[in-house]
């Protein structure tokens, strides 16, 4: 009784493998309560499109990232079938689309706001001439002018780099300019006694020093930039893993949705994961900060 | 216009009329000040009486409303390498270690080339002024693993490298337990002999003062002007101005009666709001201080 007590008590502190039976817990719980209720769906009707089982998602997997598109097209031919009549692997093709539209968006997107952020916070007449503009910019809802970007930009490759990069590039900058702005003044008085000039101060004090914070930025942006995607995937796209998400809704293809989305978050998780070895890795002084 | 006071070669750091105003807000009224080369000046005054406001003029940091302040021959304009700086915080680059905190100024001054073909003897100063503050095994530690002490001393080394002028602490042992102040203020008495360096040394520790100063200033706004003998709201000025000898001080100085009464002394003229000298009376004992004064000033109109 007490130590049920204690465990429920804000003094409980859990040992490695209650922590990981803890975290383990609801992923168990939820695949479940799915199960349970897919199960019972297909006893009563075995072609249910809803909740499909992990069979029909095995077969959906299979069909999608093992199987060239037409493969089931030329089934029993006797004639010898060349690859391009076969077609792609499409779970390939879809997830390098996709990552090549996420990457360079979010690339082009922190590197400006870097460029941006600095102007912003090194320069008083940079200051006042840019940030009213990109705060201005950084509230306008990116997803409001997503036709004007179809518009101008096309519907191709183009317009979803651009959304990403609308969609994150102003509220980056305006983060960006917020950590300079957080250096302590004397930094740069002391630069400035030991002879450095604007360009070394910029070069040798103020980046290396807003590094760290400017991967760990661009890790957080990464779940935004994943989100406009999928929104210029869905809208107007030939492949892509949301355009795939979308085209398989058309047929309440719930077998081929659910495991895209499980890829989508493992990317994501991945990505994310990366950052934070590669910052941990390369900044040691930034983790003796206890940041 | 300046008076005669100037000597150029005596005075490195030169400060006549120099006036502050923030806005309505009057925060430096008149600071006339001349340091010799070599003095090891502390300056003290009661918080808030723009102590860290003179600290950033004479840095550059901010320029004056008016009057004339001059750095080894030259009007300051900038923060530059004439005067090195040791905070209480922020002194040292986070991301850089020790030693790469230490030879960044010689690798500033340096253009590209230079840096290469002369990167050993950039090493070998460097690795000398970490050895000067005793930290030798510490060189390839980042600033966040020393202690506080090793972080002012390193400071320190990273400022002397560049033979600095002047070398102006604002209040860098403000942040330090009692053990480490005072072996830090030895080290520091001990730097001062062996390089006749001129410091100037912010602190509103008054015994600190008195015992690593060979000079000290005292600035309040506690004083009369002109025939008003009312106390009113006004900038700071130098009240107090003791020469204090160049002599060998040991920890034992401290604990002498002569030194409890400077204290004192020192307490009284320039800490405590009801006791207000007229201008013509304050205590200004060092031979290079001076005051400029008009005859409305003297109270003579």
């Amino acid at each position: 009784m007490k130590r049920i007590r204690e465990f429920f008590s804000i003094h409980y502190s859990p040992s490695t493998a209650v922590k990981i039976v803890l975290a383990l817990l609801p992923f168990l719980i939820s695949a479940g309560v799915y199960y349970k209720f897919a199960s019972e769906r297909h006893a009563i009707n075995p072609d249910d499109k809803l909740l499909p089982l992990p069979g029909q998602m095995l077969d959906e997997i299979k069909r999608y990232a093992f199987q060239r598109e037409n493969e089931e097209l030329f089934k029993g031919s006797e004639e010898p079938v060349s690859k391009e009549d076969l077609g792609d692997i499409l779970f390939l093709k879809d997830t390098l689309a996709s990552l090549k539209r996420l990457v360079i968006g979010t690339s082009i997107s922190a590197i400006s706001a870097l460029l941006v952020g600095l102007l912003m916070g090194m320069f008083p007449w940079f200051r006042s001439f840019g940030r009213p503009f990109v705060t201005f910019l950084s509230i306008v809802p990116p997803l409001s002018i997503l036709p004007i970007i179809f518009i101008v930009f096309g519907v191709e490759e183009m317009a979803k780099i651009m959304l990403i990069i609308i969609g994150t590039s102003f509220l980056m900058s305006r983060d960006i300019n917020l950590v300079i702005e957080a250096i302590p003044r004397e930094q740069i008085v002391k630069a400035l006694t030991l002879g450095a000039n604007s360009f070394q101060i910029i070069w040798k004090i103020i980046i290396p020093q807003i590094m760290p914070r400017f991967l760990e930025m661009t890790r957080i942006y990464l779940s935004p930039a994943w989100l406009f995607l999928i929104a210029a995937e869905a809208i107007a796209s030939q492949d892509g893993l949301a355009y795939r998400i979308f085209l398989a809704r058309r047929y309440m293809n719930m077998a081929q949705i659910i495991p895209i989305v499980l890829w989508i978050t493992f990317i994501g998780f991945i990505m994310n994961y990366l950052l934070k070895v590669f910052i941990r890795w390369r900044y040691p002084w930034y983790m003796a900060e206890g940041k | 216009m300046m008076s005669d006071h100037y000597q150029q070669g005596k005075h490195v750091l030169y400060a006549e009329n120099v006036i502050k105003v923030y806005g309505a807000k009057i925060v430096l009224a008149d600071i006339d000040l001349a340091v010799s080369r070599g003095e090891f000046v502390t300056m003290v005054g009661p918080s808030g009486c723009g102590k860290s406001t003179l600290l950033r003029l004479i840095l550059g940091q901010e320029q004056q409303s008016s009057g004339t302040l001059i750095i080894d021959g030259e009007a300051i304009e900038h923060p530059d390498e004439r005067r090195g700086v040791v905070y209480q915080k922020y002194s040292l680059f986070p991301h850089l270690t020790v030693f790469d905190n230490v030879r960044l100024g010689p690798q500033f001054t340096r253009n590209p080339w230079r840096r290469f073909v002369e990167r050993k003897i950039v090493r070998d100063e460097a690795m000398k002024f970490i050895d000067k503050v005793g930290l030798t095994e510490h060189a390839s530690k980042f600033p966040a693993q020393l202690s506080g002490g090793q972080q002012q001393r390193v400071a320190i080394a990273q400022a002397l490298i560049m033979r600095p002028a002047v070398l102006l602490m604002d209040e860098p042992y403000g942040a330090l337990d009692p053990f480490t102040r005072e072996e830090l203020q030895e080290f520091l008495l001990q730097l001062w002999e062996e390089t006749k360096m001129t410091i100037f040394f912010v602190t509103h520790d008054l015994e600190e003062a008195l015992y690593l100063g060979s000079r000290l200033i005292g600035i309040s706004q506690f004083y009369f002007e002109g025939k008003d003998m009312k106390a009113r709201a006004r900038g700071a000025r130098v009240v107090v101005d003791l020469d204090l000898g160049r002599g060998r001080k040991t920890p034992a100085t401290k604990a002498t009666r002569e030194f409890g009464e400077s204290v004192r002394f020192v307490r009284h003229e320039c800490f405590t709001p009801g006791i207000s000298m007229r201008v013509i009376d304050l205590p200004l004992r060092h031979p290079d201080s001076f005051i400029t004064l008009d005859a409305e000033q003297r109270g003579e109109k």
